[in-house]
C-alpha cells in the first residue's frame, strides 16, 4: 500500500490500472479527460498493458465497450455530461446485453445553458437503464469503487455494467490523500475476468441483442435484468466485506453518519455530502441531533437499509443536486416512494434543490435546511420544494443583466 | 450457409446478397448489425446464421465491430483463445445507416484501419420503417416521403467515392444477380486485411414495387443499363469489373425504371420526358467519364 495525493480523476485511472483492464475505448470531454490522458500515458511508458482506442464519439465508445465486454475482455471507459447523453442510446442497449464493464462518469451539468461545473442530471438520466450506479464522495472512494464495481458487475448473479460517479471539479480536480492498494491484494480480491457464457467463439456461436417477438418475451428479459440489478445489493454487501479484508476500508450500500440518535437527517449523494458532514459535526457541538444518510449505491436502490436507518426519525432534508424540470428533485421522489407506507411513523421529507451547475451549498444553508425540516416535523406542514438561491445571488444576476442592457444600448455585443 | 425460414419479404434482393456472402465467408464470423430489415433475420431464440450475431443500434455497428475485433485479438494474443478461433468481423447495415447515420462511425473505423468487412445492402431507402427516401434513394423515385409527381428531388450520394477517399484495403459495388462477379470480389476481399467494404444493390420488391419473381430481371437490368456500375477500389485505383456496351447499344435506363412501381409516375398518365432524359443523361455521363 502506498499513500499519495491524487485527484479524483487520477484515482479513477488507478482503479482501472489495478483492475488490470484489457480494453479502454475513449473520447475526451471536460472534466473527465484527465482519466484517459493518465491511462494513455501509463500505456506509453509501459506501466499499463491494455489497448486503448480513441473513438469518434461516445455513442461509438459505449458500443465498442459493450461489444468488447460481450466478446470476453475486461473493459473500462469514462465520460461526462454531454458525452454521457450522446451515448445514451447505447447505455440502455449494452445494459440489455448484460455485459459487465465499468464506466466512470465525471458529473457535469447539462446544456443549456452550458457550463463545465457539476450536478447530477447527467448520471441520473441513466437511472432506469439497467446500469448499476455507485456514487462517490471522496477520491479514495473513487479508486475503491472502481474495484468494487468490477467484482459487482462481473458477479454471476448480476452480470451488468456499472457506472462509478464522481463530481466534476469538486472531486475530479481536487487532490486528496488516497491509499493505493498493493497489486497482490487487489489480485486476491479481483481475479481476472471470467466471461462465463459471454463470448463469441467459433465453435459456439451466439446471438446478442436480438429482436424478440412481443411483450411476453420482452418482459421476460427486462424482468430478468431487474432481478439481476436487485441481486447486486446483497452481492455488494458480500464483496465489500472481502474488500475490507484486503484494504481495511469498509463500505456499505448506504453510509450512515451520526444517524443512530439523530432526529433530523440529511439525505444526499456525491461529494457535497462531505459539506453536510461538516455541518452535522458543527450542529452536534451545539446539541442539535442531526445526521447524514448517503446512498453509495443508487442502482439498485438500497430500499431496506434506508428504511431501517430512517425509522423513527422526525424529519429528512433531502438535498437534490439535480432538478427534474416540472417535478422537482429526483432523490426526493426516490426516497418518498421507498418510505411510503413502509413503517408506521414515516419522517417528514422536505425537498431542497441545490448545487446545480456547481453552485456551492453553504454552511448556513445546511443549518437553515435543518431548521426548516425541524419546523415541518413539528407542525406537520411540509413546505414546497425549496430551490436554494440567496437574495444576494439574485441581486448580482439582475445587476449583470442591467449592465449588459446598458452595454447593448451603447452598441456592445450580448451573449 | 444461411438457414431457411427468414422473415424477409419474398424476392428480397438483400437476402440474396447476404446468402452469397455467408457461403463464401463461412461460419467463422461475427455479424455486427445495425437497425434495418435484416435485423429481423435473428429473432429470439432462432438465427439463420451459422456464426455469431450482435445487433447494436442504427448508428454504431462499425464501433461494435471495433470492440469485437479488438477483444478477439487481445484474447488470442494472450493465449486466452486459440488462434484457430479467429473470427472475421462483418458489419451488416442498410443504406440508411451506411449513407447517413452510420457514416461517421464507418469513417472512423476505416481511418483506424479496422480489420473488418462491411456489407451495405442498398435497397435505396429506409425499408424497415416503410420505405421513406434515404441518401441512397435515386433521383425521381417515389417513396413514402416523396409521393409528389416528380418523386424524390435529391440525388443518390456517391458512397463508393466517399469510402474510397479513405483509402481502405478494398471497396466494391456488387449485386446478387451477378453472382460470379460478387463471389470473385468476396474471395479477393477475404484474402486482404483492413477495411473491406461492399455496397450491394438490393432490389426490394416491397419498396421498389415489383413482383417478387422479378428480382433477378431487375437486378440484371440495373447492370445492363449501366445505372448500377460494378467496380472495385484496390491499391488506390478504381477498376470497373463490368463495362456495359456503349451508348446506343446498351438498353436505355427506362427499361430498368419502368418495371418498378416507384417510377411509374414517370410513364403514366403521361411520360415525363424531362426527368427520363435527365436520368439517362446522368448514366451516359458516368460511363463517358469511365471510358
Ligand atoms: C436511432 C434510430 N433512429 C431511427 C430508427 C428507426 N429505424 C429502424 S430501421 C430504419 C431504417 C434503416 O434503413 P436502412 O439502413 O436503409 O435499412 P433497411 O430498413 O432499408 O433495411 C430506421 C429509420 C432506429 N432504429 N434508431
Ligand atoms: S422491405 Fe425490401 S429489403 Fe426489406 S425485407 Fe422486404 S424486400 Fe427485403
Ligand atoms: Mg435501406
Amino acid at each position: 500500500m502506498i499513500r499519495k495525493l491524487l485527484t479524483g480523476n487520477a484515482a479513477a485511472a488507478w482503479g482501472a490500472r489495478l483492475a488490470k483492464v484489457d480494453y479502454v475505448p475513449a473520447f475526451p470531454i471536460t472534466p473527465q479527460t484527465e482519466i484517459i490522458e493518465t491511462i494513455a500515458h501509463w500505456i506509453d511508458i509501459g506501466q499499463m498493458d491494455c489497448r486503448m482506442v480513441t473513438m469518434e464519439s461516445e455513442h461509438s465508445m459505449i458500443t465498442a465497450a459493450g461489444a468488447a465486454a460481450a466478446t470476453g475482455v475486461r473493459v473500462f471507459t469514462a465520460t461526462s455530461s454531454q458525452g454521457f447523453l450522446y451515448g445514451m442510446e447505447m447505455i440502455y442497449t449494452v445494459a440489455g446485453w448484460r455485459t459487465p464493464f465499468v464506466l466512470v462518469n465525471v458529473s457535469r451539468a447539462l446544456s443549456a445553458p452550458i457550463t463545465l461545473e457539476p450536478d447530477h442530471n447527467d448520471v441520473l438520466a441513466a437511472r432506469d437503464s439497467g446500469f448499476l450506479q455507485i456514487h462517490c464522495a471522496t477520491c479514495q472512494e473513487v479508486l475503491d469503487s472502481v474495484l468494487l464495481a468490477y467484482r459487482l458487475g462481473e458477479n454471476e448473479r448480476v452480470r451488468l455494467p456499472v457506472i462509478v460517479n464522481l463530481d466534476g471539479f469538486y472531486l475530479s480536480f481536487t487532490r486528496e490523500p488516497v491509499k493505493i492498494p498493493d497489486e497482490k491484494n487487489v489480485k486476491e480480491f479481483l481475479p481476472p475476468y471470467d466471461p462465463g457464457e459471454t463470448h463469441f467463439r467459433a465453435g459456439d456461436p451466439i446471438s446478442q441483442g436480438v429482436v424478440v417477438l412481443g411483450g411476453s418475451q420482452y418482459s421476460y428479459f427486462r424482468y430478468e435484468t431487474h432481478y439481476a440489478s436487485l441481486n447486486a445489493l446483497g452481492v455488494f454487501e458480500e464483496i465489500s466485506k472481502e474488500y475490507e479484508e484486503v484494504s481495511g476500508r469498509s463500505y456499505q450500500p448506504v453510509e450512515a453518519y451520526r444517524v443512530e440518535d439523530a432526529e433530523i437527517v440529511f439525505f444526499m449523494i456525491g461529494s457535497f455530502a462531505t459539506k453536510a458532514k461538516d455541518a452535522v459535526d458543527r450542529l452536534r457541538k451545539v446539541g442539535c441531533k442531526v445526521g447524514l444518510l448517503r446512498p453509495l449505491l443508487l442502482r439498485p436502490f438500497p430500499v431496506k437499509p434506508i428504511i431501517r436507518a430512517l425509522a423513527g426519525k422526525k424529519g429528512v432534508a433531502v438535498i437534490d443536486q439535480n432538478l427534474s424540470l416540472g417535478k422537482g428533485g429526483v432523490l426526493h421522489a426516490e426516497l418518498s416512494s421507498a418510505l411510503y407506507g413502509a413503517t408506521d411513523s414515516t419522517p417528514v421529507l422536505v425537498s431542497f434543490i441545490g448545487g446545480l451547475g456547481g453552485r456551492d451549498i453553504t454552511r448556513e444553508e445546511f443549518y437553515e435546511m435543518v431548521a426548516v425540516t425541524r419546523k415541518a416535523s413539528e407542525t406537520g406542514e411540509i413546505p414546497p420544494p425549496r430551490l436554494l438561491y440567496t437574495a444576494e445571488e439574485l441581486m448580482r444576476m439582475k445587476g449583470l443583466q442591467s449592465i449588459a442592457r446598458v452595454a447593448r444600448q451603447k452598441g456592445g455585443g450580448k451573449s | 450457409m444461411l438457414g431457411t425460414g427468414t422473415p424477409t419479404c419474398a424476392g428480397c434482393g438483400a437476402l440474396e446478397n447476404i446468402k452469397i456472402f455467408c457461403d463464401i465467408l463461412g461460419e467463422k464470423t461475427v455479424f455486427v448489425n445495425a437497425a434495418g430489415c435484416m435485423t429481423l433475420l435473428t429473432v429470439y431464440p432462432f438465427t439463420p446464421f451459422r456464426g455469431s450475431w450482435l445487433y447494436t443500434a442504427m448508428a454504431s455497428a462499425p464501433a461494435g465491430a471495433q470492440g469485437v475485433r479488438d477483444a478477439l485479438d487481445l484474447l488470442i494474443r494472450d493465449g486466452r483463445l486459440a488462434p484457430e478461433e479467429y473470427l472475421a468481423v462483418v458489419v451488416l447495415t442498410g443504406d440508411g445507416t451506411a449513407y447517413g447515420m452510420g457514416l461517421s462511425a464507418t469513417s472512423a473505423a476505416i481511418y483506424r484501419k479496422l480489420d473488418f468487412i462491411y456489407i451495405c445492402y442498398d435497397n435505396e431507402g429506409y425499408g424497415n420503417t416503410g420505405y421513406q427516401f434515404s441518401a441512397a434513394t435515386p433521383y425521381a423515385a417515389r417513396t413514402a416521403t416523396s409521393k409528389g409527381p416528380r418523386g424524390y428531388r435529391g440525388y443518390k450520394k456517391d458512397l463508393f467515392a466517399i469510402w474510397a477517399a479513405h483509402r481502405p484495403a478494398y471497396v466494391a459495388t456488387v449485386i446478387g444477380t451477378e453472382p460470379a462477379d460478387l463471389a470473385r470480389k468476396i474471395e479477393k476481399a477475404k484474402g486482404l486485411r483492413g477495411p473491406r467494404l461492399f455496397i450491394a444493390l438490393s432490389p426490394c420488391p416491397t419498396g421498389w414495387q415489383f413482383e417478387p419473381a422479378k428480382t433477378v430481371e431487375i437486378g440484371k437490368l440495373a447492370v445492363k443499363t449501366g445505372i448500377w456500375p460494378l467496380k472495385e477500389y484496390l491499391d488506390g485505383k478504381v477498376v470497373h469489373t463490368r463495362i456495359p456496351p456503349p451508348r446506343g447499344r446498351r438498353p436505355p435506363v427506362e427499361e430498368y425504371l419502368k418495371r418498378q412501381g416507384r417510377f411509374t409516375h414517370l410513364f403514366s398518365p403521361t411520360r415525363n420526358e424531362e426527368i427520363l432524359k435527365d436520368i439517362q443523361a446522368s448514366v451516359d455521363a458516368y460511363w463517358e467519364g469511365v471510358i
